[in-house]
């Protein structure tokens, strides 16, 4: 079941996500960009990504951010697997074993 | 050379990720059916807004009865580092239709997205059937894992235990490597020095900002700083 209001909560949701996912396809079509434009895009996958990492290992504290040990234990042998192998899948299924390894001790 | 031509090679070049998609997916199910949604709401808010962060943060924010205009907010601040990955990718695309440039944006997640950079970094141009082999896979695992987990979520008292929501992490690390693996060894120096960077520039902006605000805010300065200190 779903009622009329969350209904259009979802709805808007919907809508407030695709925007910013599909703007740049189109502006990007019309016009091209700026080189210094394109010069900052360029840095962008490196910092998003190197962002979504360390978010996993820090949180919110009292007065200062605290750091998760556990993700951070788990985070550098993964981190070892990703340049040794050099394979998604395997550093994937590794990271997941070593969590549920370090969570059951 | 590896192809990134055709919807099945988009497809094959998915795979690696899908393991990261079907246990977050499947623990969106669980987390939204221990939220008090319905199967309906779940499949709506994963085939309608399919951003992983975003689903989490609506049931955490509907079990605390928070008002609509606040949902919709969060959901839209969230989500706003697509803005910035849209624009890093799109410009592959610009010989391609307005109408398949909207296909494109509309599917692109944080995986697929790196997956794209990593193949242009390798060297390789992309094509719009590879780009939407890669796309509908990841958004197919998506839907389905998610309404296995609401289906099953009543049976699994604690996802966590798996270690399956460290696969979201493992997978950007995977993908940060491949991406670094590409460039010279003097601009490795400056990209090591950028991410160095940003764990103090994120180590900061947590304590300020919800999570995914100081995501986009560090992602805005420490890019800026890497221009200006690019030779």
């Amino acid at each position: 079941m779903i009622s009329s209001s969350m209904f259009i909560v979802i709805l808007l949701c919907a809508f407030v996500t695709w925007l910013p996912r599909i703007i740049p396809f189109i502006i990007v079509k019309r016009t091209p960009l700026p080189q210094s434009v394109m010069k900052f895009l360029a840095y962008i996958p490196i910092c998003i990504l190197s962002a979504l990492i360390f978010e996993s290992i820090f949180v919110q504290g009292a007065t200062f951010t605290t750091i998760r040990l556990n993700n951070l234990c788990v985070l550098l042998p993964t981190v070892i697997i990703a340049i040794w192998t050099k394979s998604l899948s395997i550093t994937v299924i590794a990271g997941v074993a070593i969590m549920a390894f370090v969570r059951a001790v | 050379m590896q192809q990134t031509t055709t919807f099945s090679e988009g497809f094959k070049d998915c795979v690696p990720t899908l393991i990261g998609y079907i246990s977050i997916g499947f623990a969106f199910g669980v987390v939204g059916i221990a939220s008090h949604l319905s199967l309906i709401e779940i499949t709506l808010l994963s085939l309608l807004i399919y951003a992983g962060a975003a689903q989490f943060i609506f049931c955490s924010l509907i079990v605390s009865g928070a008002p609509m205009t606040a949902i919709i907010l969060t959901t839209f601040i969230v989500n706003l580092r697509h803005f910035l990955m849209a624009f890093s990718v799109a410009p592959s695309f610009k010989h391609y239709s307005t109408v398949r440039n909207i296909g494109f944006g509309t599917l692109l997640t944080d995986e697929t997205y790196s997956v794209a950079m990593t193949k242009l970094a390798q060297g390789e141009t992309l094509k719009g059937n590879w780009m939407d082999g890669l796309n509908i896979t990841a958004y197919s695992a998506w839907f389905v894992a998610s309404i296995l987990g609401a289906l099953v979520g009543k049976w699994i008292p604690n996802p966590e235990s798996w270690g399956l929501d460290f696969a979201l992490t493992a997978m950007f690390v995977a993908l940060l490597i491949l991406n670094l693996q590409t460039v010279t060894k003097s601009r490795l120096r400056h990209y090591l020095m950028l991410i160095i960077l940003m764990g103090i520039c994120m180590y900061i902006m947590i304590q300020l900002f919800p999570s995914h605000l100081a995501i986009l805010i560090s992602t805005i300065i420490v890019a800026l700083i890497g221009v200006w200190t690019d030779r």
